[in-house]
């Protein structure tokens, strides 16, 4: 049975007060005494020379402390922003890693980047100022598109990356999966891109830095998802501060997405400017800036074949993916087109040979790193895809050939042909969830009614698998990670038997203060308001590696766990002794320890009290307190799976799309607290909605200037575009390699759900001959596909 | 230059001076430490800055200061009893879940109220389109549309009987 504050419980947020009453703490909301202001100038040219940089006239206006240019930060020693994933190419050699100063020295190489910084003591002054500075550029020709970039006389973007390639990669089996294809019946043939996005998390990157003359600390204040990875890159590869003199703060930060993982010039910019000017520097993106500097997300061109067996068996999948990186490697963009995508080509499938090879390219354009799925949406869109059109060659029924290739539960856990192995997943279960809520047989019924409205009327599924929790550290150090994955916990009782929670993972919206603190009430029987959760802080919180990858709960509250555990065992001691027992005859159960057999018993606020306040304690055996802190390294992924249908109607004299029914079936493990999954999944499947039907982030291809930089140009789905949505989940399937049996949910939304929407576009336009459509399905595109489509039809 | 301006901000009279160029929500923000009204766009499309202006939803970001000068402004910090109570709308956001990162959250809050005010029984049509000038990128609008629903409920007078 559930308890009211335990796993299971849609307790209600213990977040939401302080949000709802404008009393959040966000970056921008922090103002530190003698604080000045940055500016950063941007360059407008996506490629250029830089001959000269005056400041003079910009050094001497009103109100301004000083003048940065990326010279000045060379010659104090600053050095480049690190990669954190080292990939190799196919004949082993290393990856081309070109440098990434935080302000350019001779050469811009991306419209919005970095020049100089003006620091005054307002940020009207600092961007006033910032207009003075006159920079003589040298134009140079630019290039946008990652297939263009491989042109013989393309535009270089880096001196050391010939071709502007930063790697030639491959995963699979190219053998095997040759002979598949030589023996397949059908071969089904796809061509898509998929399109870069902007994560847009609604509250835009800031940053105050500050510096301490008395102590030599510095003092980072900044919009992160993980704290203490900005700690160790800017301190030890950037800046060269001793780790124990830098603390990095991330308070209340306002979505991510994937955005505010990786370490960006302005934390640098700042951090090394409070020094220099002796006072805090506080910076703040504008919107359009965001457009400029956030990271952005996807961006593949892709050639994909599916070849199957006259009954529709799968026998061999072969990718050939071009990957735009952008102008610079951001900390994590390596290993998105690579090993969180490649890895995940077997989808729910049992397809016995694949192989993709991944060129990733340097353009002039803003870096490409994880955005909500970060890889595992682009695998699930052209799989998805593949599968609904080699359905509609072979005649058989989607779902009917879907369930043929389906991994059933029973092969569990299943080795892929690309290096995972799913350890759990009920994939047919997934299916007899869903096609009830969308009612499937009655798809016929309902096209016919539209039809005779003189709408399209199309139904699309998505049948997804993802990798999270990433992931057993050894297992990624052997893949090129530069770093540990994973995650830290304290879990502190007091004297009086409330609880701190110190947690190395970050909430930015996914209500850790709630679902934690359920886990400590779960264990304890204490209710979930005497638990307090600390983290984003570096000075507070044990070295954690912060949220992304929808590892929070399976990695962080796994950290948690084994903490939990700690204390427990100690506690047991404690109560033996207490309660002059054998250890082996303490019962455990929601917080009270008890002889067995017997009534005595005592709460863990006892044992607590007892732990602090000593006069009755086996010190010869245990130390005093009950503090324990565990990090905990998952022993593999975990594979959040499940099954998406949208139902969409299209009017044919506008082009326009509605979604009139989106239901999703999926397992993510144990759910702790079903409201707030319930949450993450509508928030997942908007982003995905938004991929395919508005959100595009274009650049023009002879200037380089990004078209959409702003919100008026840049589609973000907003509440008029979208349908309530029926979620439902199943705990059939636990994952069975870490404590809590979670599996992660942030991001299932959003990995799925591009490809349910395309799916069903392409089959309300099916019969017009269409079977394809490249994102996002605009109502332009949807007319302009339809106009083309009609006389082929008619003749 | 300053100019000298003077609003009446959650019930409570104030008198800044500051540049003419300056934005209200950068008065509410950087002059009255009022945070809770975000900004989260520079073309007024996100609508993470709304307050009341004389009782109507404007766009603090959209709006110079001194254009207020003199009028009522209610924001974010200014709806909740002072006992901690919350408004029926800021209680109905809670109970439905309808925030995740509470970024967005202030201006939904005061863009739905306004909605409410003008239409009190919105179906969920109303509700969608009447916040469409609020963008939220964690919830998909979902319980947001809920939240706002059950809110005009709680906010709905209470039907009483005519009296004879």
């Amino acid at each position: 049975m559930t308890k009211a504050d335990g796993i299971g419980a849609s307790v209600k947020r213990r977040e939401d007060f302080r949000f709802l009453t404008g009393r959040g703490t966000y970056t921008d909301d922090i103002d530190r005494p003698g604080q000045t202001h940055a500016h950063i100038l941007r360059s407008p040219f996506a490629h250029a020379r830089v001959k000269s940089i005056d400041v003079a006239a910009a050094t001497a206006a009103p109100g301004v402390v000083a003048v940065f240019t990326g010279a000045d930060m060379a010659a104090d020693g600053v050095k480049g922003l690190p990669c954190g994933w080292l990939i190799h190419n196919k004949d082993g050699s290393p990856m081309n890693e070109p440098a990434h100063p935080p302000i350019v020295i001779d050469k811009v190489l991306h419209v919005g980047d970095q020049i100089a910084v003006v620091i005054a003591e307002s940020r009207a002054q600092a961007r006033d100022a910032a207009e003075l500075i006159e920079v003589d550029y040298e134009e140079m020709p630019a290039v946008v598109d990652a297939v263009a970039a491989q042109a013989p006389n393309a535009p270089q973007v880096h001196g050391d990356a010939p071709g502007n390639l930063c790697y030639d990669w491959h995963l699979g089996d190219q053998a095997a999966t040759d002979a598949a294809f030589a023996r397949a019946a059908h071969v089904t043939k796809l061509d898509l891109v998929n399109n870069r996005l902007v994560a847009n998390a609604m509250e835009p990157r800031a940053a105050i830095g500050e510096f301490d003359r008395a102590t030599d600390e510095y003092t980072l204040i900044t919009t992160s998802q993980n704290p203490h990875v900005i700690r160790l890159l800017m301190g030890a590869f950037v800046l060269g501060i001793p780790e124990h003199k830098l603390r990095v703060v991330a308070p209340d930060v306002g979505g991510g997405f994937g955005s505010k993982i990786y370490h960006y010039a302005e934390e640098a910019i700042v951090t090394w400017a409070a020094r220099k000017v002796g006072r805090p520097v506080k910076w703040t993106a504008d919107r359009s800036e965001s457009f400029l500097s956030d990271a952005q997300g996807r961006d593949h061109s892709t050639h994909a074949e599916l070849a199957l067996n006259q009954d529709g068996t799968f026998l061999g999948l072969r990718v050939s993916t071009v990957a735009n990186l952008g102008a610079y490697l951001s900390t994590f963009a390596t290993s998105i087109p690579t090993y969180l995508y490649a890895t995940l080509l077997a989808g729910q499938y049992t397809t016995p040979a694949i192989y993709c090879e991944v060129k990733a390219v340097f353009t002039n354009t803003v870096p490409v790193d994880a955005y909500r799925g970060a890889g595992r949406p682009e695998a699930c869109y052209l799989i998805e895809r593949l599968v609904d059109n080699a359905a509609r060659e072979l005649g058989i029924d989607r779902v009917e050939l879907r369930r043929r290739n389906m991994v059933p539960a029973s092969a569990m856990p299943y080795q892929t042909p690309v290096a995972l192995q799913y350890d759990s997943g009920d994939f047919h279960r997934n299916l007899d969830l869903a096609l009830p809520m969308i009612d499937y047989d009655g798809f016929p019924a309902r096209r016919a009614e539209a039809a005779q409205r003189g709408k399209l009327r199309g139904i699309g599924f998505s049948t997804y698998i993802e990798a999270c929790g990433i992931a057993p550290s050894n297992v990624a150090g052997a893949l090129g990670a530069r770093a540990g994955l994973y995650e830290s916990a304290e879990v502190r009782f007091h004297p009086t038997g409330s609880v701190t929670l110190f947690t190395g993972s970050h909430s930015h919206g996914q209500g850790h203060e709630t679902t934690f603190a359920q886990l400590v009430a779960d264990r304890f029987g204490i209710p979930v308001d005497s638990v307090e959760i600390v983290h984003g802080d570096t000075s507070k919180v044990p070295f954690g590696m912060g949220t992304y990858g929808s590892r929070s709960l399976a990695v962080g509250g796994s950290a948690i766990a084994r903490a939990m555990d700690k204390v427990e065992t100690k506690a047991k001691k404690i109560a033996a002794h207490m309660l002059e027992a054998s250890e082996a005859d303490i019962e455990v159960k929601d917080g009270s320890f008890t002889v067995a057999g017997t009534d005595k018993s005592l709460t863990i606020g006892e044992i607590a009290l007892s732990a602090y306040v000593p006069h009755k304690f086996p010190l010869e055996e245990l130390e005093p307190g009950l503090d324990e802190q565990a990090f905990y390294d998952p022993k593999n992924f975990t594979f959040p799976n499940g099954c998406q249908v949208c139902e969409i109607e299209i009017d044919p004299e506008t082009g326009v799309s509605e979604i009139v029914k989106f239901v999703c079936a999926d397992d993510f493990g144990r759910v702790v607290n079903p409201m707030i999954v319930e949450g993450q999944v509508h928030g997942g499947l908007v982003q995905g909605i938004g991929q395919a039907l508005m959100e595009n982030c274009v650049y023009d291809a002879r200037s380089g200037q990004l078209v959409t930089g702003t919100y008026n140009d840049y589609c973000m789905p907003r509440a008029d575009d979208l349908p309530f949505f029926a979620v439902k989940y199943h705990e059939e399937a636990l994952c069975t390699h870490n404590p809590l049996g979670v599996k992660g949910c942030g991001e299932a939304g959003t990995i799925g759900a591009a490809a349910a929407v395309m799916n069903a576009v392409v089959d309300a336009l099916s019969a017009l001959g269409v079977h394809h459509l490249e994102m996002p399905a605009t109502p332009q595109a949807v007319w302009q596909a339809i106009r083309a489509a009609r006389p082929s039809q008619a003749a | 230059m300053s100019v000298s301006v003077t609003l009446t901000v959650n019930g409570r009279s104030v008198t800044r001076s500051v540049e003419p160029r300056t934005l209200l929500v950068q008065m509410l923000r950087e002059h009255l430490g009022l945070t809770g009204t975000h900004v989260g766009c520079d073309t007024s499309q996100c609508g993470a800055c709304v307050v009341h202006l004389d009782g109507r939803s404007v766009k603090a970001c959209t709006v110079f200061a001194v254009q207020a000068d003199g009028a009522s402004v209610t924001t974010i910090e200014g709806l909740a009893a002072a006992d901690g109570t919350l408004h029926p709308m800021q209680a109905a956001f809670r109970e439905h879940h309808a925030l995740q990162c509470g970024f967005c959250t202030p201006g939904m809050v005061m863009s739905a109220i306004d909605l409410v005010k003008t239409n009190p029984a919105p179906t969920e049509r109303d509700v969608r389109v009447g916040l469409e000038g609020n963008l939220c990128r964690c919830t998909g609008y979902h319980n947001i549309v809920k939240a706002v629903l059950a809110g005009a409920e709680a906010m709905r007078p209470p039907v009483v009987p005519a009296a004879e």
